[in-house]
């Protein structure tokens, strides 16, 4: 199918396969059932490290519930039950030995809607390590000037790091939340439509962002935004009616995809 | 033009009966103040606020102990009763399925709905007796010799920590419900456990409803009567506050009215009115605290 060509035509992913290496993320065919409302259809698509993979599609087409199956976030809706598997790292990550919060640790994720804790900034950033166990006030202090480093949004907020998180914009809000994501360092970074709700100043700052996190971070990301998913990932992956129709180096996929249903897509014929 | 004049009526009639609540309270409070004041003003405000003899018969009245009594229940009706209700609530919001919801759910209600006389024969005879085993068992050694029948301080707060319940459990229960999902999700996405989850993030957001759940509990074990003067043995003595005082019987504000009112003569008639006196600054103080509270998160 269209895994097998992505696997001829990435030359990152050619590259990872020959070193013998795994790849990061791998989901076989995975099913995903709402109740008896069947969301995902035998997904396939393998994810390599340090890359930023796009997955579009039309509304309803199980992008979001795909992406919510990388972190377990799915098994906080009531009646959903999964077949297949996702590998991270090799482990079958819906093993029944598998820690869930442990899991969460390693694959952070940053919703549609930024979700700031009410609190300051520094304890929105603070939460995940101390909850983690890390008590010292030097190390935090330490973990949230580099996190907000990172996610570029110190040098607006280092004078006010203890006034609500919820006084700030809501670009600042979701620069806060990928800070808080980073704070736990982990390695995966999953985001559903991080900038839907920005304006497009804010939202370029995020995509600014995340492909410098690229280098220390795999990331997926969620996007209605064809130019965003064009501009900024490695690989798309094109969803529809909860299966994906293919996957492919993104400068392919919008220029010459494979399959007329994600040519249809891109040029914008439904969707 | 008539349904302006139909509207004009309706507004009248709306606004009349607003004013009767305010006018109500007013004449209420005008009311006790008025019958109270006397005594107060005869014997002095200090005298009769911590006096700590109330003995009408010889024209001594002093409320301290009824004061310090309704306190020391409260107080422990509080400890027992909210750390419960909220954690019924929290269990009914994040860990109860649905089966075990509905069974405690109704069960909650129940608890509201139940007559106050009936917690307190429950209280009377299942709490009292017990507190009575352990007066005269275990704890007797330690106890003053007249501590022997289980009417305390501590079965009152037991009782009144009981009564609270669907107060303190249903308020906090919407504060809890109303906390963003987005603000769990957020948080155990970060692999944070579930159970911090509650105590760091969903707590702490819900924090001014469950306060204003525990002040709503307060005032309704202030203003409790019945069920006390069942259990709280009635004795207008201020209780030691040591633990031992748990276990001595106390009177409360609300039964010293209620308990007296019945056969008192002029002067006495006018203690039991400055009794009320005071149990109304009690209530007074509680809604501005809750007032202040809402305006406080209002303005956030
Ligand atoms: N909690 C749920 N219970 C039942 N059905 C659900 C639930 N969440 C999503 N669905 C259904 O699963 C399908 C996929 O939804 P999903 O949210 O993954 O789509 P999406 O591609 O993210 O869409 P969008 O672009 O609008 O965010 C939809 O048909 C949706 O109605
Ligand atoms: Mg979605």
């Amino acid at each position: 199918m269209a895994i097998t060509e992505v696997k001829q035509t990435s030359p990152s992913q050619a590259a990872a396969s020959s070193a013998g290496q795994q790849f990061q993320i791998e989901a076989k065919t995975l099913d995903l059932f709402y109740g008896d409302f069947q969301a995902l259809h035998g997904i396939n698509l393998d994810i390599s490290q340090k890359q930023i993979t796009a997955l579009i599609g039309p509304s309803g087409c199980g992008k979001s519930t795909f992406l919510r199956t990388l972190n377990r976030m799915n098994d906080l809706v009531k009646g959903v039950s999964i077949k297949g598997e996702v590998r991270i790292g090799g482990e079958n990550i819906y093993d029944k030995n598998v820690n869930v919060v442990e899991l969460r640790k390693k694959v952070g994720m940053v919703f549609q809607k930024p979700n700031p804790f009410p609190m300051s900034i520094f304890d929105n950033i603070a939460y995940g390590p101390r909850a983690h166990g890390i008590k010292k006030k030097s190390q935090l202090t330490e973990i949230v000037e580099r996190s907000l480093r990172q996610a570029a949004l110190w040098e607006e907020v280092k004078d006010r790091l203890h006034s609500s998180a919820l006084g700030l914009s809501g670009g600042q809000q979701q620069r806060l939340c990928i800070a808080r994501v980073l704070a736990v360092e982990p390695e995966i970074v999953l985001m559903d439509e991080p900038t839907s709700a920005l304006d497009p100043l804010a939202t370029l700052k995020v995509e600014e962002l995340v492909n410098e996190l690229k280098q220390s971070y795999t990331i997926v990301i969620v996007t209605h935004n064809m130019q965003q998913a064009a501009r900024i990932s490695d690989i798309t992956s094109f969803f529809l009616n909860g299966k994906i129709v293919e996957t492919d180096v993104t400068s392919k996929i919008f220029t010459n995809p494979t399959h007329k249903q994600t040519e249809d897509y891109i040029t914008g014929k439904f969707g | 033009m008539n349904r302006i004049l139909e509207e004009k009526i309706v507004k009248v009639f709306l606004f009349i009966t607003a004013i009767t609540a305010v006018f109500s309270v007013l004449l209420i409070g005008v009311f006790v103040f008025m019958e109270g004041m006397p005594i107060f003003l005869k014997y002095g405000i200090t005298d009769v606020l911590f006096g700590p003899v109330w003995n009408p018969s010889s024209g001594v009245y002093g409320i301290w102990p009824m004061i310090v009594g309704t306190i020391y229940v409260t107080l422990i009706a509080i400890l027992i009763g909210a750390p419960m209700g909220l954690g019924v609530a929290v269990y009914l919001v994040e860990i109860a399925n649905k089966r075990i919801a509905k069974l405690i759910v109704p069960a909650v209600e129940l608890l509201a709905g139940i007559p106050s006389v009936v917690y307190g024969l429950f209280g009377m005879f299942a709490v009292r007796s017990i507190i009575a085993e352990l007066e005269r068992g275990p704890l007797a050694d330690y106890l003053p010799s007249n501590y022997q029948t289980g009417y305390s301080v501590l079965t009152a707060g037991i009782i009144l920590a009981i009564m609270i319940l669907p107060t303190i459990i249903n308020i906090s229960l919407d504060a809890l419900k109303a906390v963003p999902r987005e603000y769990k999700e957020g948080s155990l996405a970060l692999g944070v456990s579930h159970w911090q989850t509650i105590y760091k993030v969903l707590v702490p957001a819900a924090k001014s409803g469950i306060i204003t759940a525990i002040i709503l509990g307060v005032g309704r074990a202030l203003g409790e009567t019945m069920a006390v003067i069942m259990v709280i043995g009635n004795t207008p003595l201020v209780p030691v506050l040591d633990w031992t005082g748990l276990f001595a019987p106390a009177r409360s504000l609300t039964a010293n009215i209620a308990l007296e009112m019945g056969y008192a003569g002029p002067e006495h008639q006018q203690a039991l009115f400055a009794t009320g006196i005071v149990l109304f600054v009690f209530i007074i103080v509680l809604n501005s605290l809750t007032t202040l509270l809402v305006r406080r998160k209002g303005r956030k």
